[in-house]
Formats: C-alpha cells, structure tokens, sequence
C-alpha cells in the first residue's frame, strides 16, 4: 500500500486545491504518471504518482482544498484489493448466448432505470459516498439501468467533477502574496551573502554565432542555455550550493536540477527544473528550456518540475538589467543571477578593447558556504564560459 | 498606400502567429514601425519562437544574422514578401 499525499511545490506552498483526479479507483498507475491536477496558488499542476500499482481509493474530491501532506489517495500493490468495499462488483459469468449483432442505438441506449426508487449497486452507493458524488443523475448500465460501480468510478471523470481552477486576476493576487511570503522566509532566515563577477563573452558569443549559423532555426540557441549549462557544471566542483536546507542542516544532491526563472506574461513568475542540467547536451537543454517556458506560461508544469529545484539561476538582462542581487528561494541556499550583455572596455594584452560581457552574480546561503566557496564558484563559471564547445 | 490582397493576408498572418506568442497583447493597437520587444514585452525566447513560426508557417529560411529585420511587422511583411516571390 503506498499513500498519494498534497505534494509540495516549493516553500510557498501550504496547501492545493484537487482539480480533477486523472485516473479511476481500479486503474492502474506507474511511477511517474500523472494521478491528478491540482491548482497552488501559482497555477495549475499535473502531480506525478510516485509509486507502482492499482488506485485503491480516492479520499479527495475535486473542488477540495487540502493542506499539504494530506494523504489523497491510497494506491495498492497489484492484486486484489485490500478493502472489500472497494472490490469490483462480481459479475457472475453469463452464458454466452449467440445474438443478432445490436444496432448501434441498442449499443448506446442503456436500458432507464425505473422511476422510483434508485438502482445502485451497494458497493457503487458506497464509492459514491466516499467521492461526495450524487449519483442521482447518473445514467446506470447495469441490469434494468442500476448504476454500477464502474459507473460511477467513470463519472470522476465527467465535467461535473471537474474543479474550476483560478481566474487570471485571483491567481495573479494568490501568487503575489505566496512569493511575498516565500521571500520574506527567506530574508528572515537565509544569512545571504552576495558576490559578482563580470565574464567575458566574446569566445561563448562567437562560438554561439557559428553554432547557430549551421543549425537550423528549430534547433538554434539561446545565451542563456550556455549560462545554464555552465552554472550546472560549476557546481559539480563547488556541490555545496547544489543543496536543500532540511531540519537544520544542508543536503546537498547528487543531481544537479537547475530552477530557472521564468516570468508568466500576465505577471509574477515560477521557477521549473530544468532536471540533470549537468549532463544534457546543450541541443537538448535548449528544447527542455523551451518547452518548459511554452509549458509555464500555458500552466500546464508537472509537480516533478516544480518541487525538484536545487538550485535557481535567473536572467534579467532582457529588462536592462545589469547586475542580479537575488533572493534565495528556500529550502535551495543558492541563487545564481545574469544581467544583460553588454558592450563594455576590456583590457586584454594591455590594450582597451570593447568586448561583450555579462556580470554574473551568486547569492549564497552563509550557513552552507562562504564568500570563499562562492568566488571559486564564480570563478569556475567564467572559466567554462570562455571554453563555450566544451560546454 | 493601396494594400494588395496578398499583403493583407500575410499581416493577418503574422498577427495570428504574434498573438499565439503573446496571447494577452492588444494586436489591433500595434504599431507597424516599432519593434515586437517594444511593445509586446516578447523575451528572446518569445522572439526564437516567433521566427520559428514564420519559418514554419512561410516555409522561409531565415539566418541568425537577419534576424533584426523581423522585429517589426513592417519589417516582417517586407521580408515575408520579398521571399515568397
């Protein structure tokens, strides 16, 4: 028996409202699967199951506000099932009898259930029961029009049981106040300190130049990629900013899920994973990185994505933006910021040259690291970026 | 300035595939001399995803280095027009 809980999304999330649940009692669902929709105050989520098996029981109904860590469902080893209110109605085997083909009409035409009294199978009373349902309306398939179990296991899935999300206004408010309260945690609790570096582009930005020139336009790259890609491998040798602050102390993870900001045209902003950014060829990051951000802004994001951040890296350049002093979204302990590309005086073998740059700046948990850690870090990033074919 | 059929279709076109992009802008406010970026706060991933429209929808190629010809729709229908003849 594996328990579905309301997953959290991100530190500023308490609670979700169940949309819709994807599957039916009876279905079977692997890891990974989307099991249900659920609405946070920043959009609208496909929630991913994370365990194997055959969906035993639904305990939420769709419109239900529940805290985070509510056990929603409950998802049971293949077999048979563990409750026996919950066991598929026995039909008892009919003798197969040799029919004239049904017409289409007869095929769809459910017998009506009597007037009177209504025809329900006990065990699909009891499920109905368990979802909130009113099976009144429902129209029964069963013997003389009786409403099964499968009916009603069907009609979770009907429009009627599907939560309306947010509108656009009320969601933009709820988010508002979530990021405030996400970021005044992190201000009350995270000891930030702030380091920056400006890195010469001229070698990354040349090299993009020709990459793109031989790629086609569906298959072309952004900057912003190779800054990505770049801060993914930096933490490999600096992993303690690649780390999740749990119970008083830092975790630092194996892989590497970078968070990239990415703002919702109508105001406010999420910050999806972009998963194992250390080992993704820079083609595929740059298809991820686009679909994530056609995936953010149309709301439809998996919880994976979400939840899985290890660290966020955002890029301002495009308002003006020269240089990020970034908040640290908890429990992450690193936020790694970029400004915009600039044409700036360099000196390079004593000459003042114009070259292209962008200051890149690190905001660091100092429970976890210090100023030391973080130049290295920075250090590192720039050292990739003037190795742009390596990346 | 008479408008050809043919240019009325491709600036019906283009604001199609601009409001796919930017699903809440005004279109019909749009200025046809000042530039996407400007006035429809497109990012350059919006801006990538708009060429690759065009390049789908118009069956054109267009290079990295033209791309400052396309951040108009001025500029979009001149090139639109010159490289579908």
């Amino acid at each position: 028996m594996a328990e579905f809980v309301m997953p959290t999304l991100g530190a500023d999330m308490t609670e979700g409202t169940l949309v819709q649940w994807k599957k039916r009692v009876g279905d079977r669902i692997a890891k990974g699967e989307i099991i249900a929709e659920v609405d946070t105050e920043k959009a609208a989520i496909d929630v991913e199951c994370h365990a194997n098996g055959i969906i035993d029981r639904l305990l939420t109904k769709p419109g239900e506000k529940v805290p985070v860590g509510t056990v929603m469902a409950v998802i049971r080893d293949e077999g048979p099932p563990a409750t026996a209110s919950l066991q598929p109605q026995h039909i008892a085997p009919q003798p197969v009898l040799r029919q004239p083909i049904p017409t289409p009409a007869a095929k769809t035409a459910p017998l009506p259930a009597p007037s009177g009294r209504l025809r329900i199978s006990p065990a699909a009373r009891k499920l109905a029961a368990e979802r909130g349902f009113d099976p009144t309306g429902l129209t029964g398939t069963g013997p003389e029009g009786a409403i099964t179990l499968e009916d009603i296991a069907r009609a979770g899935t009907s429009t009627a049981d599907i939560a309306k999300p947010a509108g656009t206004a009320e969601r933009q408010a709820r988010m508002r106040q979530t990021i405030a309260a996400a970021m005044a945690r992190s201000k009350r609790e995270i000891p930030h300190y702030y380091l920056s570096t400006t890195i010469d582009l001229s070698h990354a930005l040349a090299w993009l130049t020709a990459e793109n020139a031989r790629r086609p336009v569906t298959e072309r790259l952004l900057v912003s990629v190779l800054f990505i890609k770049a801060v993914a491998l930096a933490l490999r040798q600096i992993p303690e900013l690649n780390a999740l602050w749990k119970d008083g102390e830092a975790v630092r993870s194996e892989r590497i899920h970078i968070g990239t900001a990415i703002s919702l045209r109508q105001g406010g902003l999420v910050a999806p994973a972009l998963h194992d950014a250390d080992r993704a060829g820079l083609g595929d990051l740059m298809q991820r990185f686009q679909d994530l951000v056609k995936r953010s802004r149309a709301g439809s994001l998996r919880s994976s994505e979400l939840s899985d951040p290890t660290i966020t890296v955002t890029s301002l350049g495009e308002q003006g933006v020269e240089t990020v002093f970034g908040v640290i979204y908890p429990p992450q302990v690193a936020l790694v910021g970029f400004g915009k590309v600039l044409e700036r005086p360099w000196v390079a073998n004593g000459l003042v040259v114009a070259r292209p740059v962008v200051i890149a700046s690190l905001s660091a948990d100092h429970r976890v690291s210090d100023g030391h850690r973080g130049g290295l870090f920075l250090g590192e990033l720039d050292r990739l970026l003037q190795e742009p074919q390596s990346l | 300035m008479t408008t050809t059929p043919s240019d009325a279709d491709n600036r019906a076109h283009l604001l199609r595939l601009l409001g796919e992009i930017a699903p809440e802008a005004d279109l019909a406010t749009l200025n046809p001399d000042v530039s996407f970026r400007d006035q429809l706060d497109l990012d350059s991933m919006d801006f990538l995803n708009f060429v690759v429209s065009l390049h789908r929808a118009f069956h054109i190629e267009i290079p990295e280095s033209d791309y400052p010809k396309y951040t108009t729709l001025s500029g979009c229908l001149a090139q639109v027009a010159a490289l579908r003849t």
